[in-house]
């Protein structure tokens, strides 16, 4: 290929090199060490490891609270975006702000600050345990963990979407004698979906790895209430390697072919839907 | 200039200073010593430093620094495997010492003989913490298994107390079934399904159950439960005693592949040792372990109840075969959990 680089800024080269090499040294290295790490053991063994009734209740659990919370997240963080984006209200600033919150507080304090309100000696779980509703270690908990930590994700990649929505588009919608519930779905709900779809996946991915905040609330005990990660840090503390090296793999896959999927769909959407 | 920068060294200001730094150095040599320890020992070890320091300058002129590392039993053994560099290993039960001696060679296989009473100068019973009133009306291990009763104990996989806590449930039902196993299996999976949660130590597990408000009873070692009725919330919580119940026997341990690089065998062989004299049992005691010293003991008698004790290597044939059958990977435990869900 002997296309020219277009680009005014020089250089290309270089900086081409650097990128590779960066993502070589942070991405690339030790997520393959994972791979030759587990290529040392006998497949066998993994697979046992990986496979066993209690992996297998950590995965359901895990990926079955992310989904929940990734999916509130989508349907909440698109109202909040929409809100943040197309209305101006007093306050309207700070509470864009808040949205990061969950971003910038370390999760450990996050799960911490959850467990103390919703404790049956708490503030929140009191009322609720009156009602007969407990929170803390159940799988409730997990999946208000992971709602918090994924907020951001589903709100900041809608806002700049719905910023360049061109009002003229939904009045020329309605000039044509479109309803709002038609605008909304054939106008404003597909130049959206990509966006949504893009912070589910973040947001879903996030919910995957969290480990910090989601001790705290959950119960911890095998096939009950013990989330995937959980189950490699309980591994580690058995001196079982192994065993945490094969949940890491299949955590690593499942999220590998889950970001690839999403990317399909959301080209997919991008190409049928406008 | 010059000449000034030579003054100096020939002022009695620098003299001095000289002087002080080399003497200091002579006379008061410093020691840090890291003692690597399981859950509930915190305030225990903060208080016999302070007094092994005393002793140990009375005795040498050196000061000595003890510092304290504590976390869930077997945690703290890989911590130790994984690099951190402790002089003494004082842990919740052998068989964490024994993976030090077996994947750490840090120390001989034999370390067990190396101090009196198996190398245990405290023990401790498995006992239960209820709720003020005992609502619950729970007396004995067998009311754990009944299946209103929510039971709080951490995971045996990662906590030492958490294994004391279940073997001391399945020795009281192999003594109360006549030795059998099947019976017992049954009876402590009835226990573990009451557990709504298994924190990774015994400190977790006692702030679950008394500061976060989890549960109607906790299976605890005696002395962290004696802690709590000494401490501010004494008024809301009672103690149960078991009938029969397990002798706890944490055991200590000087490392001497890193005693050796630290140059601190002596003195961290002399700190252990503390452990065993009047002082360092009153200590032991006044912090609500069980003393081994008979004089000590019967000058404590008055804050342990009796009850009938059996000892892991009665019933479980000593620790590295317990751990086998029951904690390892595949092992019993993981059953108790299945079976349990």
């Amino acid at each position: 290929m002997s296309q020219r680089n277009r680009s005014g800024l020089p250089g290309f080269h270089l900086t081409l090199g650097y990128t590779l090499l960066y993502l070589g040294i942070i991405v690339i290295i030790p997520v393959g060490g994972l791979f030759v790490r587990a290529a040392q053991s006998p497949f066998q063994e993994l697979w046992r490891l990986a496979m066993n009734d209690k992996a297998i209740a950590a995965y359901q659990l895990t990926f079955g609270c992310s989904l929940i919370a990734a999916s509130i997240n989508a349907v909440v963080g698109t109202w909040i975006a929409w809100v943040l984006s197309r209305y101006e209200f007093p306050g309207r600033r700070i509470a864009d702000a808040l949205i990061d919150f969950p971003f910038a507080l370390p999760t450990a304090v996050a799960g911490l600050t959850l467990a103390k309100l919703f404790d049956p000696h708490g503030w929140l779980g009191s009322a609720l345990a009156a009602l007969g509703i407990q929170v803390v270690l159940t799988a409730k908990g997990i999946i208000l963990a992971l709602t918090f930590v994924g907020l951001p994700f589903v709100v900041r990649a809608l806002q700049p979407v719905i910023e360049q929505l061109e009002l003229e588009a939904e009045e020329a919608a309605a000039s044509l004698g479109a309803h709002r519930g038609y605008t909304f779905r054939r106008v404003i709900a597909p130049a959206l979906f990509p966006a949504i779809l893009t912070g589910f996946a973040m947001a879903f991915a996030r919910a995957v790895g969290e480990y910090g905040s989601v001790i705290f609330v959950a119960g911890n005990k095998p096939y009950v209430s013990q989330i995937a990660p959980a189950l490699i840090v309980s591994y580690l503390e058995n001196f079982e390697y192994d065993g945490a090296i094969a949940v890491a793999l299949v955590l690593l896959i499942l999220s590998m072919l889950l970001l690839l999927s999403v990317n399909l769909l959301e080209r997919w959407s991008s190409r049928f839907l406008r | 200039m010059k000449i000034g920068y030579v003054g100096a060294f020939r002022s009695p200001w620098f003299g001095l200073l000289l002087g002080t730094v080399l003497s200091l150095s002579v006379q008061a040599k410093r020691i840090e010593l890291l003692n690597v320890s399981y859950d509930p020992t915190r305030e225990f070890y903060l208080e016999f430093n302070k007094a092994f320091a005393t002793y140990w300058k009375d005795k040498t002129g050196d000061d000595v620094v003890v510092n304290q590392s504590h976390g869930g039993s077997g945690k703290q053994a890989r911590a130790i495997l994984d690099g951190l560099s402790a002089d003494v290993a004082t842990l919740g039960l052998a068989y964490d010492v024994n993976i030090l001696a077996e994947k750490g060679k840090l120390l001989s296989a034999d370390w067990q003989k190396r101090l009196p009473d198996n190398s245990a100068p405290y023990t401790s019973a498995i006992v239960l913490l209820v709720r003020k009133g005992n609502p619950k009306g729970i007396k004995d291990f067998d009311d754990l298994a009944r299946p209103n009763v929510s039971v709080i104990t951490p995971n045996p996989k990662t906590s030492g107390g958490a294994r004391w806590n279940f073997l001391a449930a399945w020795g009281f039902a192999l003594k109360k079934w006549g030795g059998d196993a099947h019976k017992a299996q049954e009876f402590v999976t009835a226990i573990y399904k009451n557990t709504p949660v298994l924190d990774t130590g015994a400190r977790g597990a006692t702030i679950t159950f008394v500061e976060r408000g989890v549960g109607d009873v906790l299976i605890s070692w005696e002395n962290e439960a004696l802690e709590v009725l000494h401490g501010k919330e004494k008024d809301q919580f009672q103690l149960v005693v078991p009938s029969t119940t397990i002798l706890a026997e944490p055991p200590v341990a000087w490392l001497d592949k890193n005693t050796k690089s630290h140059g601190t065998e002596v003195v961290a062989k002399a700190y252990l040792e503390f452990l065993y004299t009047v002082k360092g049992q009153e200590i032991i005691a006044g912090n609500f372990y069980r003393p081994r010293n008979p004089e000590v003991a019967t000058k404590f008698s008055g804050q342990f109840a009796p009850t009938q004790f059996f000892t892991v290597d009665e019933l479980f044939g000593g620790w590295n075969k317990a751990h086998k059958t029951f904690f390892a990977e595949g092992g019993v435990f993981d059953d108790v959990l299945r079976n349990g869900r």
